[in-house]
């Protein structure tokens, strides 16, 4: 119960913050739109307008795996600026889960990505904002969120030793959007890439999303995006406890 | 005159040496290095799903609009950055001349963001097979340098709006942004409404674009001597709007005793 509080508390205040930051507002609502208006326009040009819906989905997604990213890559970094990482790490709950309430509300904020995208084409392009399987399309997109939230939580512990989290972050933004196919199919991609994008949550997330608004078979997607926010989960609660035995016993923790 | 070239070019390089003392190897090539790469990679494929255009002509469009990324970030900050570091005050305190004082932090940025722009062209033909004659690489080299001076202007425009404003990363992302989707770089300008071609027409980058990729067709570099002289109007344009911004934010910063506060 003190766990769940924990979270709760977390999330709700991250939430708050991110609610007041400029730099999320770009990220998860302005950029997605953006990449939306360049990918419908493309699509329209290529004689392919009944694609859109198709290309809305991908910019959402691409919007909810931005922000996850960069809230990843600077959650351990504002902490630090702010002198708070230390706290955080000296508390007595495993440092995981006082950073799963923060990775989840930047996976959240990035839902805002997928409404603003959707919306947007709506209104401006008149995509049709028909789903084949309502529910099971918010049911996908809750799980892929929240997976997409605990694979950031596995890239913000690798952070805690790389001062320079953020260029990671902006270097890592196109690959997985390429990898998961997210506004396009990954067959185009050479073979060998095949398998990083089985292993990326984004990759089933995006099946999932798209086979429950345009048709298709949800559940399997569904499942291996839910296994793979599991792995995260535990692979971040090693990776978390491996990082932060390190800083301690460098005392480089605040990298100062 | 010595005096005025040494501000200029001394000064320039020692400034954008401290302000961005911060960028390592471990910054620099993820973020300007590699990152136009990963930007066509996407558009290429993105526009083979659209049945829209060869993977060259993304990579021209892309590579050139990447020169955005440095020119616009890295003169922002190359003003912003003083309040940051608190030197602002003391910069502008100072009797230089401002034309030599801002055209030589400007200098630097307008190189990196031509190195920037040249990966692209490097990643493209490495990952996408983008191929052209030697001949064209000269005129291409050229563009770039031309098109890296435009956004630099533009970047000279953001940076004043940094001494009134606070957000100029974002300011500059999303300048940067309506580059992507107004000046033709992923789709023809014939097919984008009419107010949009309209504002194109001013802006940077899209006329650079149109002539490199004419250029990287194996066309001459005196058969697109049009938009290449529009397009350093349009940087000279926009260099001297943030100048003589930049002077006036400064007046009323002095006056009302407000430089360091955005």
């Amino acid at each position: 119960m003190r766990t769940v509080g924990l979270v709760w508390s977390g999330f709700r205040m991250n939430l708050k913050m991110l609610g007041t930051s400029s730099f999320f507002l770009l990220t998860s609502v302005v950029q997605p739109v953006i990449f939306a208006t360049v990918a419908f326009y493309m699509f329209r040009s290529g004689g392919r307008s009944g694609t859109l819906l198709y290309a809305s989905l991908g910019a959402g997604m691409m919007g909810v795996w931005s922000t996850t990213l960069f809230g990843s890559g600077g959650m351990i970094q504002w902490q630090r600026w702010q002198g708070t990482l230390e706290l955080g790490a000296a508390a007595p709950p495993p440092l995981t889960l006082v950073y799963l309430p923060f990775s989840l509300a930047n996976a959240f904020t990035g839902m805002y990505a997928m409404a603003a995208t959707l919306v947007w084409g709506w209104v401006v392009f008149g995509v049709p904002l028909h789903l084949v399987h309502p529910w099971q399309f918010v049911l996908a997109l809750a799980a892929t969120v929240l997976a997409l939230g605990l694979m950031g939580l596995v890239l913000a512990s690798t952070f805690i030793l790389y001062r320079y989290a953020n260029a990671l972050s902006n270097l890592l933004e196109y690959p997985v959007w390429i990898a998961s196919g997210l506004v396009f199919s990954t067959s185009l991609l050479p073979a060998w890439t095949r398998p990083i994008s089985w292993l990326l949550p984004p990759y089933w997330g995006i099946l999932a999303i798209r086979h429950a608004a345009l048709g298709g078979e949800v559940w399997g997607p569904l499942g291996l995006v839910v296994a793979l926010g599991a792995g995260s989960l535990l692979l971040s609660t090693v990776t978390f406890r491996f990082f932060e035995k390190a800083a301690r016993a460098r005392a480089t923790l605040s990298l100062t | 005159m010595r005096t005025w070239l040494r501000i200029f070019f001394v000064g320039g390089l020692i400034s954008f040496r401290a302000l961005f003392s911060w960028i390592r190897p471990s910054v620099y090539i993820p973020t300007l290095l590699l990152g136009p790469t990963t930007q066509i990679l996407f558009f290429a494929y993105l526009g083979r799903t659209a049945h829209l255009k060869s993977d060259s002509w993304f990579v021209v469009g892309n590579a050139v609009q990447s020169a955005s990324l440095a020119a616009l970030f890295g003169m922002g900050f190359a003003i912003d950055g003083e309040r940051w570091t608190q030197t602002l005050s003391a910069v502008l305190a100072t009797p230089a001349d401002r034309a030599a004082l801002f055209l030589g932090r400007a200098l630097p940025v307008l190189v990196n963001a031509a190195i920037t722009a040249s990966t692209g062209f490097l990643g493209g033909a490495l990952l996408l097979g983008f191929r052209t004659s030697w001949s064209s690489v000269p005129g291409l080299a050229l563009l770039l340098v031309v098109a890296s001076f435009a956004c630099t202007g533009l970047g000279m425009l953001i940076g004043a709006l940094g001494l009134r404003l606070r957000d100029v990363p974002i300011i500059a992302n999303l300048t940067m942004a309506v580059l992507l989707i107004f000046c033709g770089v992923n789709v023809p300008l014939d097919k984008l409404p009419g107010w949009m071609h309209a504002t194109a027409e001013g802006l940077p980058v899209t006329h650079a674009i149109a002539a490199a990729r004419r250029v990287a067709d194996g066309a001459s570099l005196g058969s697109v001597r049009t938009p290449l002289l529009v397009e350093l109007a349009i940087g000279a344009a926009y260099l001297a709007a943030g100048f003589v911004l930049l002077r006036v934010f400064e007046q009323q910063g002095r006056r009302h005793g407000t430089l360091d506060r955005a």
